[in-house]
């Protein structure tokens, strides 16, 4: 291992810690919050089966509104929002909010993409059966859209990552502010290619563990 | 079985089924023909309501269906069966899983749902499929397995849109001998669309003639039987050679 690395070895472990903790928070918010509105929008939209244009457009609207702002504007224009939500604008914690938001509306959206692959057939199956709503999203959409969701969650996952490396600004943390400040501001440019690395290796395990996975659960 | 009376039903400007009235018998096979975009398949999604109609009202198994409420209908709807021209399966759960699905929505318990899926499977001839995925059938297998689980809540009535029209001859031929089984022993009034003569004919007790969304006429039928193809060398040079039959009609 390169000296450099060997030297830096603690602070980087514990980037990589505030790094996990800041995209693993977000990946959550997306499963849990994120789905759902997604699944909404898809289910409001026209000519499905719970078409709505009122909540469609308000849905519709916030999406594109938090996905268009630049991210670095957005860390700052949260921060009061921030303090009330966690008690501090500053810190890796402070640093997952407005991170959690953009991870809710960017999963949001290519989850309502993922549902519109569900072809029609299945819907009209299901609701011949006499599936109520409930059942129609959980043993049906989220069945046959599941390879689409997964790898909608990967892709987000990586961007996450990508957002996460700004937190420097308001004190997150992160491997990426790590290569900013060790590497790029102190001119220590060896150090910054191998964090470099790092990420390129972890974006690329990211990537890997969901492609694998969703062409495992993809029967079609 | 079924009652429509007076049923309408536009689509924005167009007038898809123009104010029919039609009964089908219980027990009964009834066909519904016509020429494409004539209102057949509309018609029959009328019947379980997939299709709200403007007017009119929609009578199965002696109950309104325009009248209930949607949980009520819901539970009506799991009393009625119906199969579709593209199955309509769900392509990441098993054979077992699909079957299994209409017994979850009706609270099934493990053991009842295990027993009922495998007698559904035996009676279209695909238990040894269970464990497979609904790619790894051909057109027909895929069809009965929609027919199995369109059965396994014991419905009263099945309706068919276009049950065959995605399928080869010979494997026709398999889809609707389970059809007539499904009439013949378990006395299931079955509703078929097609725009082919010659399924119609084969299976049907009465047939209703649709054109421009309105009923011609219902005529009574006695069923010819369904023709197994060949598909020997033989059997194709005689068909080639015999020309001006009326069966090419």
């Amino acid at each position: 291992m390169p000296d450099i690395l060997v030297q830096y070895q603690s602070e980087i472990m514990e980037s990589i810690g505030e790094t996990f903790i800041m995209v693993g928070i977000s990946v959550l918010a997306a499963i849990l919050i994120g789905l759902p509105i997604g699944t909404y929008l898809y289910l409001c939209s026209k000519g499905n089966l719970l078409q709505n244009q009122l909540v469609y457009s308000i849905l519709n609207v916030l999406v594109n509104t938090i996905r268009s702002f630049p991210f670095l504007l957005l860390v700052v224009f949260m921060i009061p929002f921030t303090r009330i939500i966690v008690g501090t604008a500053i810190g890796t914690i402070a640093a997952t909010v407005p991170l959690a938001v953009i991870a809710i509306a960017h999963y949001a959206r290519l989850v309502e993409q993922s549902l519109l692959d569900v072809p029609r057939g299945v819907l009209e199956a299901a609701v011949s059966m006499g599936a109520s709503v409930q059942h129609i999203i959980f043993k049906f959409l989220y069945v046959e859209a599941r390879s689409g969701l997964l790898l909608g969650l990967t892709t987000s996952t990586v961007s996450f990552i990508s957002y996460s490396t700004i937190m420097g600004v308001v004190g997150g943390g992160g491997i990426g502010d790590f290569a900013i400040r060790y590497g790029y501001q102190q001119f220590k440019t060896d150090l910054m290619f191998y964090v470099i690395i790092i990420m390129i290796i972890l974006v690329q395990l990211i990537q890997f563990a969901g492609t694998t996975i969703s062409r495992k659960i993809d029967k079609r | 079985m079924i009652t429509l009376s007076h049923v309408s039903k536009s689509f924005a400007q167009y007038r898809a089924i123009r104010s029919v009235s039609l009964t089908v018998n219980k027990g009964e096979i009834h066909g519904i023909i016509g020429p494409s975009g004539a209102g057949k398949s509309t018609l029959l999604r009328l019947m379980n309501v997939l299709e709200k109609p403007d007017q009119g009202e929609v009578v199965v198994n002696g109950q309104q269906l325009t009248q209930l409420s949607q949980a009520e209908l819901r539970k009506a709807r799991q009393s009625i069966g119906m199969i579709f021209q593209h199955f309509n399966l769900l392509s990441n759960k098993t054979v077992y899983a699909n079957v299994a699905i209409p017994l979850e929505l009706a609270g099934y318990s493990k053991s009842e749902k295990e027993a009922r899926v495998m007698e559904c499977l035996a009676f279209v001839g695909l238990d040894h499929a269970a464990k497979q995925y609904p790619a790894q059938l051909s057109g027909g297998q895929k069809q009965r397995v929609a027919i199995a689980r369109a059965l396994a809540n014991q419905p009263q009535v099945l309706l068919c849109d276009e049950p065959t029209s995605s399928l080869d001859s010979s494997t026709t031929a398999e889809v609707l001998h389970v059809l007539q089984k499904i009439n013949q022993t378990l006395g299931v009034t079955i509703v078929i669309v097609s725009h082919e003569l010659d399924i119609i004919r084969s299976l049907c007790h009465r047939v209703s003639v649709i054109s421009e969304g309105a009923l011609y006429e219902t005529v009574v039928n006695e069923p010819t039987g369904i023709q197994q193809l060949e598909k020997t060398p033989q059997s194709f040079v005689q068909k080639l050679k015999d020309r001006g039959g009326d069966h090419l009609a």
